[in-house]
């Protein structure tokens, strides 16, 4: 195997800033949007998402200017997800120089989108971001708008039913964001990733919980994912990308390297 | 010496204006056209793309830009589905007629155990024959991919890559010329490869 391993960072984008918060809550400004996207790109990040996390929860579309504005300035590839939902809405953004689109709330609400972006822009463009947490009765299920804890639903479908569904209508990539592991730094949700990965064949992201190197290491080595991603642990400098791709190296994933 | 102009052809696809503002950050005098006069000017061309082979070749039909494409004769690169638009038959949207302008059919990658499709990420360039677009693009440079359908190693291939099998990553034949992944994403190797297109391969 040749492909690399990614590392993905993750910037929360609340009213034009980016943001970050605890486990989906208490969202603290964490610098312009453009400067800290060249931070992450100079030092070796190999993709960049945007969550425009208040987008979904305020029924409003992205904003594109600011994307515009990151097409501009990197030469690594971006997503952006928040709001996404219709085949104008992503054009609007991948026209204005996003890669993909990442479609979350929207998709649990009418699931027919991911089928109309992907024939519209090919599943190379769409990302299914699914917010999961694990119930009372042990099943992963997906909630949605999860922007907002005030607004957050907790739905019927099982994590791995709708991981398998969204494929079928024309996913190209999945972010599985494991909410009970979100921002608290303890951790990837490895079984979880585990579960998921058997039954996804497209490339799997995994997200909520990285801290350490060894929470990157262990999600790549026990669950298979493609990717992580991964944002308190870059923004608060504890970690910098740099550092964790030189010791992923050196545990053996295939990573790469400047 | 003026710099040299460059026709981006607008072909519809989602990723002109990623592939415009790399031309921008290396200096490029880029101008994103659909202008047959405009095309046949310009001593670069490029052809981008993004998306699926039927839509892809639609678009090119509908703007009347195939003809054209076929009496460039400066120096042309495909960019991703731009780089398949250019050769003989894609098996996509079940079988797409392309340009024609580099012999061979693009296919699908097939499922392989542990192996993703898409193919998606950074993945390894590994030399098969030296060329002015490829100078200092090391085996073993990462660059970034994106597809689902890719071309199989041929005579005109000069870079490959390797995922569920060994594809073209840069291929040539004659003053056309095709990269599979995207040069406008893949940082350094991106921006080399373009600079190369603008200022080192001769008509």
């Amino acid at each position: 195997m040749t492909l690399a391993r990614r590392i993905i960072a993750c910037l929360d984008v609340k009213d034009g800033r980016v943001v970050k918060g605890t486990r989906f809550r208490d969202h603290q400004d964490m610098g312009d949007i453009t400067e800290l996207a060249a931070r992450y790109s100079a030092q070796g990040v190999d993709e960049l998402v945007f969550y425009d996390i208040t987008a979904s929860p305020q029924g409003r579309r992205v904003d594109v200017d600011w994307i515009d504005r990151v097409a501009r300035e990197i030469d690594i590839p971006f997503c952006v997800a928040g709001g996404i939902s219709s085949v104008q809405d992503a054009r609007a953004v991948l026209v204005a120089g996003a890669d993909k689109v990442s479609v979350n709330t929207p998709a649990t609400r009418r699931p027919e989108l991911v089928g109309e972006l992907a024939r519209e822009f090919g599943t190379q463009c769409v990302v299914v971001g699914v917010d999961s947490l694990r119930d009372e009765d042990g099943q992963w299920r997906i909630r949605q708008l999860t922007g907002d804890p005030e607004a957050t639903r907790a739905l019927d479908t099982t994590t791995l039913a709708w991981v398998e569904r969204v494929q079928e209508l024309g996913a190209g990539e999945i972010v599985l964001n494991a909410m009970g592991s979100d921002g608290v730094r303890q951790g990837y949700d490895v079984e979880q990733l585990r579960a998921v990965r058997q039954v996804c064949g497209v490339p799997l992201i995994a997200s909520g919980g990285a801290g350490t190197v060894q929470h990157f290491i262990d999600v790549f080595t026990e669950a298979d994912v493609d990717g992580a991603l991964a944002a308190g642990v870059f923004h608060s400098g504890d970690l910098t990308i740099g550092d964790l791709k030189g010791a992923l190296h050196r545990a053996g994933v295939e990573v790469r390297l400047d | 010496m003026a710099r040299p102009t460059v026709a981006l052809v607008d072909s519809g696809g989602t990723n002109i204006a990623s592939v415009s503002y790399a031309l921008e950050r290396i200096g490029a005098d880029a101008r994103l056209t659909n202008n047959p006069a405009d095309i046949r000017a310009a001593d670069r061309v490029i052809l981008p793309g993004v998306g699926a082979a039927g839509a892809g070749m639609a678009r090119l039909r509908e703007a009347g830009l195939v003809e054209v494409l076929h009496e460039v004769e400066q120096p042309l690169l495909g960019v991703c589905l731009g780089m398949q638009l250019l050769f003989a038959h894609s098996a996509e949207d079940g079988g797409t007629e392309c340009l024609g302008l580099l012999p061979g059919r693009v296919v699908p990658i097939p499922p392989a155990p542990g192996l993703r499709v898409p193919h998606m990420g950074w993945n390894t360039l590994t030399n098969l024959h030296a060329d002015p677009l490829t100078e200092g693009l090391a085996d073993g440079e990462r660059a970034y991919f994106v597809h689902s359908f890719a071309v199989p190693v041929t005579a005109h291939t000069l870079q490959t890559t390797e995922h569920s099998g060994t594809w073209s990553a840069v291929v040539r034949s004659g003053n056309r010329w095709g990269a599979q992944f995207h040069p406008e994403r893949s940082a350094r190797a991106g921006a080399r490869l373009l600079t190369n297109f603008i200022l080192e391969v001769s008509p």
